[in-house]
């Protein structure tokens, strides 16, 4: 996985390398590959509480990932990405009703998903930060409100899952882990792709200067509007794995699927473990599921410790956990950047002669 | 004639959706931003004027300057402290530090006083007490005064921003703040008092709501903060009495929406939102610049 | 003629090698300047010199990387700029700057919120521009530069500075407007305030200082009174023509008398200098 010279150019005699990263990019490869396979034997060696809640962490993990693309790369604050993680649980309980097995029904729930954010967006797409993030919040209102106007899905107090009661629940929490994981696994790994794409400098280019992106071609617009919509997929599908996980689906505010707190568990933890990097949201669902079972027996406790952490770390410690440690250590799991290799600069430097451009 | 009624109850309804309103519209005309508490804080008003008037017994218009001061010197204090430091650091991080105050509130409410919703007990006789004009129309005394409550407040609020030293000094700071320096105003000082003004209203529309409905820790995301931003948005920004506007269609849409049918009530309202979203996203009485 | 500013007192202003930056680059490199009560002191140069940035530093607008600003004899290096506002230097910025949702009366009372005592008011702007008595309710917007201009010094005055800092008056004006502008300065001098101008329209400037310091790219390339300088010497101050670089040079450099020093650039600091 070592990436050598893509690039590489005559400036005075000498040959200036590009590569993705300064270090070896096989090892942390390697090592990811090794965190995943250890990950899936979970369910052989751990009981199935210890599962569930591994589940739930891998929710917010996905969850996470796609409001860091959202807020940290595309510039864009959702306060309303409960709408299609609601959707996306009504996506798996829809087609349920009427036969399909809920496992196919994940990839309908995140293309389902993809496909209301499309008219979504439209509607709030020229809308500045602070109304863009009201607006979604409405949006998610209404979401909410035109699916509880539907008695056929349960209306206002939801409806239990069909189709599982069949399996053995041992077997369900372990094909539940699994799904759960795998959303997890191509949520980070889409977004890691999408970064290093075309795509991914696009929105780097627009995060560090908007103007310039635009007068240089950028397609601001639609870079924008292709992460919206990758967003509102990744969150469909973690809303399938939690009606899965749930065995229902139900509507409302408060601890519904279109709880806003399910944004604020999201934005939290990316804030918390730090907004713009790959890594930070893994970091931060870490805090997050530290905070919640230590302080589970007292309700909404967890909640209020994570905002006051996160507006203390907003304020205090921008980058976030991952981002101070990057920033003081320089190391990038994922690397989505561009390193230029000064001429006689070995793998051994410690600081890269240009800022990696994520 | 129950139509009749119910667009008149929806016209008045206005009255109490600009209140929520014009606190937002003014933090946002002046400092830049969108409270995400702004709602929550309105709650926590109601509830300090609950608490009050446990406590002390006086009538609940008495609570109304006692809970208006209170949440007036909050908001200078908060913006001093919190809100400035967010400011300076960026729109997102603004984002963030009050979308983490209303989750904190909202969470907090729901620790101390369960989901529980609490009235700020008017009297009954009060609340249901209503007058009829002809045989057929029906208006209750409770919205009215409500309604009178927002013009009063609207009022004095124009006439502040227009008369007064520290009015001008609001409306200056917010057009150019830096020459506002120049002439000798601290900003960060005419913020604070904007916000106190802000939380001040807040507090106003807080109780105003506790008396129409109930209080309970959600509705402060669930109905005020979203209904003054539908309001704000139909409206258009920068005028206090398009604010006015704006909340009366939406009292009306609801209103009609819930003649068709009650469930269609607060989405009707927001159908009529995102259609002037579309059609006219300036907002119903647009203006150049910002007042 | 420049060794009698000591003499009028104390300096009202003194700046002692400011070096200020923007972001990286460095606008100012160590300059110094001194204004002494009723002078008119001018800062010319090419766009890009600094010479605003100056004015900025010394309203409190950017905070230098190092040097002092001292006002009447105390250190303001750290004062808010609005805090110097109050205390007496007032600054009309560049692009005049008024508040476009105040209409003109309401642009002056701003300017007087945090006034000190002094001659002037709002009413006795409306004598210095009478235009704008019944225009007062107007908005600014719809009005002409050169009124817009007269109203941000109005605004300015009602404060009643003692240092009055000019950004760029001329910007955008027909010269016509531009002198009609400048004719108000003897009746601001008159009420005991002290000047402080930028300029980019040299021959303007020459015609109302009394002293003057040309800047090009943050450096310091001329300094004396407009009677000392030749128009030969300000070209090449302005646009840096000449053969010596002007990084070795400082403007307190004491007199040369054996004449050594004789480059273009510096004529005007001693008489001793210069043949009469």
């Amino acid at each position: 996985m070592t990436e050598t010279a893509k690039t590489s150019f005559r400036s005075e005699e000498q040959f200036l390398k590009v590569t993705r990263s300064r270090r070896n990019v096989a090892w942390s490869g390697i090592g990811a590959l090794v965190v995943v396979v250890v990950l899936f034997l979970f369910p052989y060696y751990v009981g199935p509480g210890t599962t569930g809640i591994m589940v739930q962490g891998l929710i917010v993990l996905t969850l996470a990932s796609m409001w860091n693309l959202l807020a940290g790369y595309a510039g864009l604050v959702s306060v309303g990405q409960q709408a299609f993680f609601g959707l996306g649980a009504y996506f798996v309980l829809i087609p349920a009703m009427h036969g399909v097995t809920p496992w196919a029904g994940l990839f309908i729930a995140a293309i389902g998903a993809g496909v209301v954010a499309l008219p979504l967006w439209w509607l709030v797409a020229r809308l500045r930060l602070g109304y863009f993030a009201i607006a979604t919040w409405v949006l998610a209102e209404v979401v909410m409100l035109v699916i509880e106007q539907i008695s056929s899905v349960g209306g206002g107090t939801g409806m239990p899952l069909p189709g599982l009661s069949g399996m053995d629940p041992a077997v369900l929490t372990a094909y539940t882990y699994w799904a759960a994981l795998i959303v997890a696994v191509l949520a980070i790994g889409g977004v890691y792709l999408l970064l290093r794409s075309k795509v991914g400098l696009t929105l780097t280019a627009i995060r560090d200067d908007e103007r310039a992106a635009r007068s240089s071609g950028v397609r601001v617009g639609l870079a924008r509007m292709g992460v919206f919509i990758a967003a509102a997929a990744g969150c469909g599908a973690a809303g399938g794995v939690l009606a899965i996980e749930q065995l229902q689906v139900v509507p409302g505010t408060s601890g519904g699927v279109f709880s806003v707190q399910w944004t604020a568990e999201m934005a939290f933890a990316v804030i918390i473990g730090g907004i713009g990097t790959i890594e930070g949201p893994i970091l931060g669902t870490i805090v997050y599921m530290v905070l919640q079972q230590t302080l589970q027996s007292y309700n909404a406790w967890y909640l209020i410790v994570l905002g006051i952490v996160a507006i203390a770390v907003a304020l205090f410690a921008r980058r976030g956990l991952w981002g101070t440690v990057d920033e003081r250590f320089n190391i990038r799991l994922f690397p989505v950047g561009y390193h230029l290799w000064a001429p006689g600069e070995s793998r051994r430097r410690r600081r890269p002669a240009v800022p990696a451009a994520s | 004639m129950a139509w009749v009624n119910a667009i008149i109850q929806g016209l008045l309804t206005g009255g109490l959706y600009a209140l929520f309103a014009c606190g937002l519209s003014l933090m946002f005309g002046v400092m830049k931003v969108v409270n995400l508490a702004h709602g929550d804080l309105a709650v926590v008003a109601g509830y300090i004027g609950v608490g009050i008037i446990a406590v002390t017994h006086v009538p609940v218009l008495w609570s109304i300057p006692i809970v208006v001061v209170l949440m007036a010197v909050l908001g200078y204090v908060l913006q001093r402290s919190l809100l400035e430091a967010a400011i300076s650091r960026g729109e997102l991080t603004t984002l963030i530090v009050t979308f983490g105050l209303s989750i904190i509130i909202e969470n907090g409410l729901q620790q101390f006083f369960t989901a529980n919703s609490r009235g700020l007990g008017v009297g009954d006789s009060f609340v249901t007490a209503s007058f009829s004009i002809g045989s057929q129309i029906t208006i209750a005394y409770l919205p009215l005064g409500i309604f009178i409550l927002a013009i009063i407040v609207l009022l004095g609020l124009q006439l502040f921003m227009t008369r007064s030293k520290y009015g001008r000094l609001i409306r200056a700071v917010a057009d150019d703040r830096e020459a506002a320096q120049l002439s000798g105003a601290d900003y960060r000082h005419v913020f604070g008092i904007a916000a106190a003004i802000a939380f001040g209203t807040v507090a106003i529309a807080g109780i105003a709501d506790g008396m129409t409905t109930t209080l309970s820790p959600t509705i402060g995301t669930d109905t005020i903060l979203l209904f003054a931003f539908a309001s704000v948005v139909i409206g258009g920004l920068g005028s206090l009495w398009g604010t006015l506007l704006g909340g009366v269609v939406l009292g009306v849409a609801q209103a009609i929406g819930a003649q068709i049918n009650p469930s269609y009530e607060t989405l009707a309202g927001y159908a009529v939102f995102l259609l002037v979203l579309v059609i006219r996203p300036q907002g119903l009485v647009s203006q150049g610049a910002q007042s | 003629m420049s060794g009698n500013r000591q003499e009028t007192g104390a300096p009202l202003l003194d700046v002692r090698d400011l070096v200020v930056h923007h972001g990286q680059l460095r606008a100012l490199s160590g300059i110094s300047l001194t204004v002494y009560p009723g002078e008119v002191y001018a800062l010319i140069g090419a766009n890009g010199a600094g010479k605003s940035t100056l004015l900025r530093t010394i309203a409190g607008l950017h905070h230098p990387t190092s040097g002092s600003v001292s006002y009447a004899g105390q250190d303001v290096t750290g004062m808010r700029p609005e805090k110097r506002a109050a205390a007496g230097i007032v600054m009309v910025p560049e692009g005049r700057r008024l508040f476009p949702s105040l209409t003109l009366e309401e642009n002056l009372k701003v300017g007087g919120s945090y006034a000190r005592k002094g001659p002037w008011n709002i009413d006795r702007v409306y004598e210095l521009f009478p235009w704008m008595t019944e225009r007062r309710g107007q908005k600014t917007a719809q009005m002409s530069g050169g009124e817009q201009q007269s109203v941000a010094i109005g605004r300015a005055l009602v404060a009643n500075p003692r240092v009055l800092l000019l950004d760029e008056l001329s910007l955008g004006l027909a010269p016509v407007i531009v002198q009609r502008i400048y004719a108000m300065l003897p009746q601001v001098l008159e009420s005991g305030i002290t000047v402080l101008l930028v300029e980019q329209d040299v021959s303007q400037a020459l015609r109302v200082a009394t002293h003057l310091q040309c800047l090009l790219e943050g450096h310091t390339t001329l300094e004396g009174t407009p009677a000392e300088v030749t128009r030969e010497q300000v070209e090449d101050a302005y646009f840096g023509a000449g053969s010596v670089t002007q990084a070795e040079l400082s403007p307190h450099t004491p007199p040369d008398p054996d004449g050594q020093r004789s480059n273009a650039l510096w004529p005007g600091l001693t008489p001793s200098s210069r043949a009469c």
